[in-house]
């Protein structure tokens, strides 16, 4: 274990004893929002339309099988509703199997509590520490037809596994050509973004590193009931998964979840809210940030904003793709495509970090926040 | 805890503090006589003279595939080849004392592991050519050959990314798995993964003499750090490597499973592939020394020879058969088309995405309307493939 589990910033209580010397008291220092802002404030997760509050919401979702929509829910937060999956996972089929550095007890971030317990030290185990070994490891148990459900700590720490990710995992298919064995059981989960203290090393978002990568699919859930659906997609995918969770929202993120097995479809975008004078397109953490700025610019400037989440970062549905970063991705995409070209009314803006490493003290102006994207609406409708 | 021997002496992975450099198993010396009555064919589990002539052939097959290959590449008529004289008895050995459902992961110069497992000459020549039968339907580089079948797992470039593979595959599969590389990772230790590996110390990585490569002693010294059982064989002795390799694989599967390190002793006769040219980094005398003295087919043949059931006129028959096949299977390879073009798109993901399909369209739509900027002649189905 690399870093306290206290890097969770509701986590209620340490795991193990903290490495760094942060303590609740000195965490505020980092996550304050300005007293007078009218757009930075803190997300409300208890009343954002980014999560299902109640089950009637929960199951009136359309991407729903009927049985699930006919069954019931229950309350989850993040890390919970990925538990839940991995859960269903190991029980549904005996081939599945969960690993990486201290998931045996549970996992700095508590998603696979209970699992070793449950489903025996054979099927959920720690690693030694060593990123490439893990998804090497990985690979081998998923090209002999297991469900290789590997988890690196941080995705900060992926970049050991990058050679096995990107050589390996990503054109196993393709090489062994007419033989078709493929690495579908291979899910490699990782926890990701900023969390208000991590600095350079618990705050990466790498996905777009990832997209480069032909042959992986890149995913990344905004809710629980999105996580649930979504995991147990990617590890039934006949394609190798990464799987990223917003660790910001383990605990933050709380909604009604199905209590039964059910799958979301990769590759789809999902339209949160319709509009018609304007499209904010975004995936994970900050699809909340994007929702408060919406609701903030319908208000007060009289418009009509539609709001996507992409979900699975690549490959998405849009044929006219390349893969490169997302937000340039999709950017060029937009303007390279003669249908969403010629109904352009305005450039196509894209609101994210700063070229600089994350730094411990001016996190906050670096990512970007509620401000920055309600300019980039405002600038974009007053075009 | 107790050394164990097998023809050598094995060492325990959880004994502390081996500090003598370890031995060599040797069953036939370099005079080509067997050292002890254990030692004989029949210890090693093999049918005489049957199951050695197959294992004799193939070496043979294996280093006369590799003249005529660097020759042909030389020519022009392939883009690369990689030869693997002088290790034709580690790979052939080794591969011989698994069993036929045991999953291999190999690095590139194992092509004596495939000839024994039952790859074709048809199957060579078809992935060196990348015609439309090859398996790999087109993309990898010559000599990354693989077999659902024969469970050989697609050979790729990148050095030892496949280790941690077969300490995957043999925790999935809890039945032997052998890996032919260099190095070792923690976890089939830690995780008791009924996995060989086979380190090929040939003395070379490519114009880096071991000397720059490690200080210690060799592979087999790490073995034990790691906790696994460990032994060095004589490489160029096929009945030493046959035999360590069987004892390797009861040893791995028992008790739940445990990991084993073989550390093959030989010498890479050859340069390292058609792109090198080791005397630059090497003396001749040295290469001409091994390929007379130490070499894995000239010591079973003689093996063969004083057992009498070879001679001079057998030889001389084989050789000239096996040149012939080897001929006739490149030329055949030639001669067959490339796969489609459409291939290249496929197999990214199980289902081609709506981007790559996009972007097929749009190659073929290149291809139409350029048509003298493109050579789609020896594609099987020209552009017309690509829809």
């Amino acid at each position: 274990m690399r870093i306290p589990s206290r890097l969770s910033t509701s986590l209620a209580k340490s795991i193990k004893p903290s490495r760094t010397a942060h303590n609740t008291r000195f965490l505020k220092a980092y996550s304050t929002h300005p007293p007078q802002a009218k757009l930075n404030k803190k997300i409300d997760y208890g009343s954002t339309a980014m999560l299902c509050h109640s089950t009637s919401s929960a199951l009136q979702n359309p991407e729903l099988p009927p049985e699930i929509q006919n069954g019931t829910t229950k309350r989850m937060n993040l890390f919970q509703s990925i538990n839940d999956a991995l859960s269903l996972a190991l029980s549904i089929d005996e081939t599945t199997m969960v690993f990486g550095e201290d998931v045996g007890f549970g996992g700095v971030f508590r998603c696979t509590g209970g699992l070793a317990e449950q489903y025996g030290s054979e099927r959920v185990f720690n690693t030694p520490l060593c990123e490439q070994g893990i998804i090497g490891f990985a690979i081998g148990a998923a090209a002999e037809g297991m469900k290789a459900v590997a988890e690196i700590q941080f995705a900060d720490y992926v970049y050991p596994a990058f050679d096995q990710l990107v050589n390996e995992a990503a054109k196993w298919r393709y090489r062994d050509g007419d033989f078709g064995r493929g690495l579908g059981g291979l899910t490699v989960r990782m926890p990701c973004g900023a969390v208000g203290h991590g600095a350079l090393y618990h705050s990466q978002s790498p996905e777009s590193l990832f997209t480069h990568i032909p042959g992986l699919r890149v995913i990344m859930p905004r809710s629980p009931i999105q996580a649930k659906g979504l995991l147990l997609a990617a590890i039934q995918s006949p394609d190798p998964c990464i799987f990223m969770e917003p660790k910001a929202l383990y605990r933050a993120a709380v909604e009604q979840v199905p209590i039964d097995a059910y799958t979301l479809p990769l590759s789809v975008a999902e339209v949160v809210k319709p509009g018609k004078d304007l499209t904010l397109i975004s995936y994970g953490h900050p699809m909340y940030t994007c929702s408060a700025a919406l609701e903030a610019a319908e208000r007060d400037l009289g418009v009509s904003i539609e709001l996507i989440d992409l979900r699975t970062v690549y490959p998405w549905i849009k044929k006219r793709m390349i893969n490169a970063g997302i937000g340039a991705e999709v950017a060029a995409s937009i303007q390279g495509d003669k249908e969403t070209f010629l109904r352009m009314e305005a450039p196509v803006t894209r609101v994210a970090g700063w070229s600089i490493h994350m730094p411990l003290m001016f996190e906050k102006f670096n990512v970007p926040d509620v401000a920055r994207v309600y300019d980039a609406i405002k600038k974009s409708i007053q075009y | 805890m107790n050394s164990r021997r097998i023809g050598g002496r094995l060492l325990r992975g959880s004994r502390a503090g081996i500090s003598a450099s370890v031995a060599r198993s040797r069953t036939v010396r370099r005079c080509h006589s067997t050292v002890g009555p254990s030692q004989k064919p029949g210890a090693a589990g093999v049918r005489f003279p049957g199951a050695v002539n197959k294992m004799y052939l193939n070496m043979v097959k294996v280093s006369i595939m590799d003249v005529i290959m660097v020759e042909a590449q030389r020519q022009g008529r392939l883009s690369f080849y990689m030869p693997s004289q002088g290790e034709e008895g580690t790979c052939v050995g080794s591969a011989a004392a698994l069993e036929k459902d045991d999953v291999i992961f190999s690095q590139y110069r194992e092509a004596g592991v495939f000839m024994q497992r039952g790859y074709t000459l048809e199957d060579f020549m078809n992935q060196l050519f990348a015609n439309r039968k090859d398996k790999g339907r087109g993309r990898n580089m010559p000599v990354h050959y693989g077999s659902k079948e024969l469970k050989i797992h697609c050979i790729s470039s990148p050095l030892a990314t496949q280790i941690p593979h077969a300490s995957g595959a043999a925790y999935a599969f809890e039945d032997a798995t052998a890996v032919e590389s260099v190095a070792s990772s923690p976890s089939p230790a830690t995780r008791s993964c009924p996995v060989i590996f086979i380190c090929r110390n040939n003395g070379y990585a490519i114009s880096t003499p071991t000397l720059e490569q490690y200080r210690g002693d060799g592979i087999a010294s790490r073995g034990t750090g790691y906790g696994i059982d460990t032994i060095r064989v004589d490489g160029n002795d096929i009945w030493a490597v046959l035999q360590v390799t069987r004892r390797a694989r009861e040893l791995a599967l028992k008790d739940g499973g445990r990991p084993v390190l073989i550390e093959a002793m030989s010498y890479r006769i050859s340069h390292h592939s058609t792109s090198d040219d080791s005397f630059a980094y090497r003396a001749r005398i040295e290469v001409e020394d091994w390929k007379r003295r130490d070499n894995p087919i000239t010591r079973l043949r003689k093996y063969l020879e004083r057992k009498g059931v070879w001679d001079e006129a057998r030889e001389i028959d084989v050789r000239t058969k096996i040149k012939k096949d080897v001929l006739r299977a490149l030329g055949d390879a030639e001669k067959e088309k490339k796969p489609p073009i459409k291939s290249m798109f496929e197999d990214v993901y199980k289902e081609m995405t709506p981007e790559l399909r996009h972007q097929m369209n749009e190659l073929r739509s290149v291809m139409e309307e350029y048509p003298e900027e493109y050579d789609v002649g020896e594609f099987e189905g020209g552009s017309a493939s690509l829809k």
